[in-house]
């Protein structure tokens, strides 16, 4: 759907300040971006469970499963790329987010929402409001029923106010300050992984060593 | 109408509750009348030159008197922390790093009766569960991590495991020596060094294993013990240097340290408070259940984060459940700590056992129905008979808050969803307990419910290899197997 709607991304890229060269690279990562994490929502899970051997006669196993719901503050520069590189992840975990895209250049954000309704992903999976990050900060950081959220300048002041509020109810915090989304590194099953919880549990094995039976 | 006969068979434990006293010996332990801080590889005395008592909950005497660290001692283990992480630990070969966690391990078992004693008489728990549980499961957590030292390149693919620096680590009363093994083992087997503060009320057995730690000629600074309260825990919080916080405690306390270190790019892992559910279902093996239900809310006392304090039980066995628990309450022994056969011991200080009895008293108010067991409590120390509420509201304040001692509500379920929804509707997240004899369920409601470790037809039971941790307000990170690494390490390309 991204793919298809190609050009409108790349002309409103172009109208936000970008070449078109620029543009059109964007855009094509951002579809890349969402192949790339599309393909690890059935794989990520096998890479960081366990069964742990336990010394007792149990088996005991570890899985990843979502944090829940995440509040996402965008990049305000990557406007498109940004948003994709921080919303793929969190729902190929199987999270459910409400973003809020880039202040100074909304647009693309925008057209992606409509991306996502023609794409039949289910209503309420991502949310994207558009406003002033200083305005809607503390709203996206001490929401009580929001289990994470993310923030992705160095704006000192916002980051700690952000961690403040969040141990209300002792949320995640995720803190993208440094990434270069462009590069190779802005992608990993890491990203994934930033929003998953371990679970793991237990259940008693019958009569191991002959020793005694039942629970 | 007449009365249902009951054709139950009851055991009769009359002669079992006589048992004669097996205490254990209180000579096959030292401790010393006063406790120094263990500050770059010796025992110093504080700049306050304070010291505080510890004393022995089951009989309010006086065990020792502890140091009080202030912001200058914490000042000086964080620098010796650093410059020990700096010249030699984060240089050493993983594989001598983990010879050195190896042998504190061994000293751990060499030295277990000791531990044991210690733990009992300073925290009040029964001898049974230092001697069987907290001091061997402590040995094995430094065993597990120690290997883990020279294969950290295999626990995280496609990535580079670096040390974090500085780990300050601050651990309740109710575990003593597990918790300082869960924090420093996972810690020095990633390449950090350690300033750890264990609680005010139980610092013996932390100042026993600093001894160790002399003795295994770990290098001085590496690990770094200091005593005090909460002043002395907010110093290490605070410390600029420090690079990790790692917290077990209370939700309450560990949301004053997320809001502590918003400022600063310090990482943290809270291990906080829990309100698990227990859950019972109509064709689970009912005996087996009773028996976990009794050692998920009355093991140490119910000063368990993860215990089973909210129980659930399916309408059609309520009464029998109830009827089973009831009898069992009175088979526990509660008493003095020492005693081998004692299987409740002494609250951990006088302030949690007011906040216990506050809970119980609030527990009748709310209307529901109390039922303790008709125990005899010593004279001297601080105790709480088991005790069982049931008709409680699932908005009861006995049902939603964390009340840490032997203080069990019960409620009842007819389906599986609605019990879900029960069992969800907390903000805690650290565990939960299904009983049921069909996989499907089983699978069911652990993939449902919102907790970080779930023990089906089975409770409280741990693994150095099992990891462990909590959703929501219980809390961040895991400690315990391969996962319980993420906590001390910065992952780099």
């Amino acid at each position: 759907m991204l793919e298809g709607r190609k050009a409108q991304f790349v002309d409103e890229l172009m109208k936000q300040d970008s070449t078109k060269a620029q543009a059109e690279k964007e855009v094509n990562l951002c579809i890349e971006r969402f192949i790339y994490y599309s393909g690890w929502c059935d794989k990520f899970q096998q890479l960081y469970s366990s069964v742990n051997p336990v010394a007792s006669s149990h088996f005991n196993f570890s899985v990843p499963e979502p944090t829940g719901v995440v509040a996402a503050i965008a990049p305000q520069q990557d406007a498109l790329l940004g948003l994709v590189s921080v919303i793929a992840p969190i729902i190929a975990g199987g999270n459910t987010c409400i973003v809020l895209a880039s202040s100074t250049k909304p647009l693309c954000a925008v057209t992606f929402a409509e991306v996502l309704n023609s794409s039949d992903l289910p209503g309420g999976v991502v949310n994207i409001l558009t406003g002033k990050v200083a305005e809607l900060v503390p709203y996206f950081a001490d929401h009580m029923d929001v289990n994470a959220t993310v923030f992705c300048e160095s704006d000192s002041a916002i980051q700690k106010m952000i961690k403040e509020k969040s141990a209300l109810n002792v949320k995640r915090v995720v803190l993208y300050d440094k990434i270069k989304w462009a590069d190779a590194t802005g992608q990993s099953p890491y990203f994934i992984m930033d929003f998953q919880e371990i679970k793991t549990t237990w259940h008693p094995i019958e009569n191991i060593g002959g020793a005694k039976a039942g629970y | 109408m007449a009365k249902a006969k009951n054709n139950t068979l009851k055991l009769k434990f009359d002669s079992a509750r006589n048992l004669a006293p097996a205490p254990e010996s209180k000579s096959a332990a030292k401790i010393d009348p006063q406790y120094d801080l263990f500050i770059n590889g010796k025992f110093e005395k504080p700049a306050s030159k304070e010291y505080f008592a510890s004393i022995n909950p089951a009989t309010e005497e006086k065990l020792s008197m502890i140091a009080e660290a202030n912001a200058a001692d914490v000042n000086k283990a964080v620098k010796a922390a650093r410059a020990a992480y700096d010249k030699t630990w984060k240089k050493m070969p993983p594989a001598e790093r983990a010879k050195y966690i190896y042998r504190i391990a061994r000293m751990i078992q060499e030295r277990a009766r000791e531990f044991a004693i210690i733990e009992t008489l300073d925290g009040g728990k029964p001898i049974r569960e230092s001697r069987d549980f907290d001091v061997p499961t402590a040995a094995n957590h430094f065993f597990y991590y120690a290997g883990w030292a020279d294969k950290l390149e295999y626990a995280f693919p496609n990535r580079r495991a670096e040390p974090l620096g500085i780990a300050g680590q601050i651990i309740p009363w109710n575990f003593p020596l597990l918790m300082a093994a869960w924090k420093i083992a996972p810690a020095l087997a990633c390449g950090n060094t350690v300033v750890l503060k264990p609680a005010e009320n139980t610092s013996l057995t932390a100042l026993k294993l600093a001894e160790i730690i002399q003795e295994a000629d770990l290098p001085p600074g590496v690990v770094n013990i200091i005593t005090g309260g909460g002043a002395t825990g907010a110093a290490i919080v605070n410390h600029p240097d420090v690079n990790k916080i790692a917290f077990t405690g209370s939700t309450e306390v560990g949301k004053i340290i997320q809001r502590a270190i918003a400022g600063t790019d310090k990482k943290a892992t809270l291990e906080l408070g829990g309100k698990a559910a227990n859950i019972i279902f109509d064709d689970a093996p009912l005996d087996q259940a009773v028996e976990g239900v009794i050692n998920g809310i009355f093991f140490n006392q119910g000063h368990v984060c993860c215990a089973g304090s909210r129980l659930y039980v399916q309408e059609s066995v309520f009464a029998a459940v109830v009827r089973k628990l009831k009898d069992r309450l009175e088979t526990l022994i509660v008493g003095d700590p020492m005693d081998k056969n004692t299987d409740i011991g002494a609250i951990n200080s006088r302030e949690q056992l007011n906040i216990i009895n506050k809970y119980i008293k609030i527990g009748q108010q709310e209307g529901a129905d109390m039922y303790q067991s008709s125990a005899n409590l010593p004279r001297k120390g601080f105790y709480c008979r088991p005790t069982i509420f049931t008709n409680v509201a699932q908005s009861s304040r006995i049902a939603q808050e964390e009340i840490f001692g032997p203080v069990l509500a019960i409620q009842s379920f007819r389906t599986d969803d609605e019990v879900i929804e029960k069992a969800n509707n907390s903000p805690y997240g650290l565990s939960a307990g299904v009983w049921t004899d069909k996989g499907s369920k089983i699978f069911n409601l652990t993939t449902k419910l919102r907790a970080g470790v779930i023990w089906a037809n089975t409770f409280n039971k741990f693994d150095p290899t099992s990891p462990f941790g909590g959703y929501k307000e219980s809390g961040y990170g895991r400690e315990g197997g391969l996962h319980g690494l993420s906590a001390y390490i910065n992952l780099t390309k």
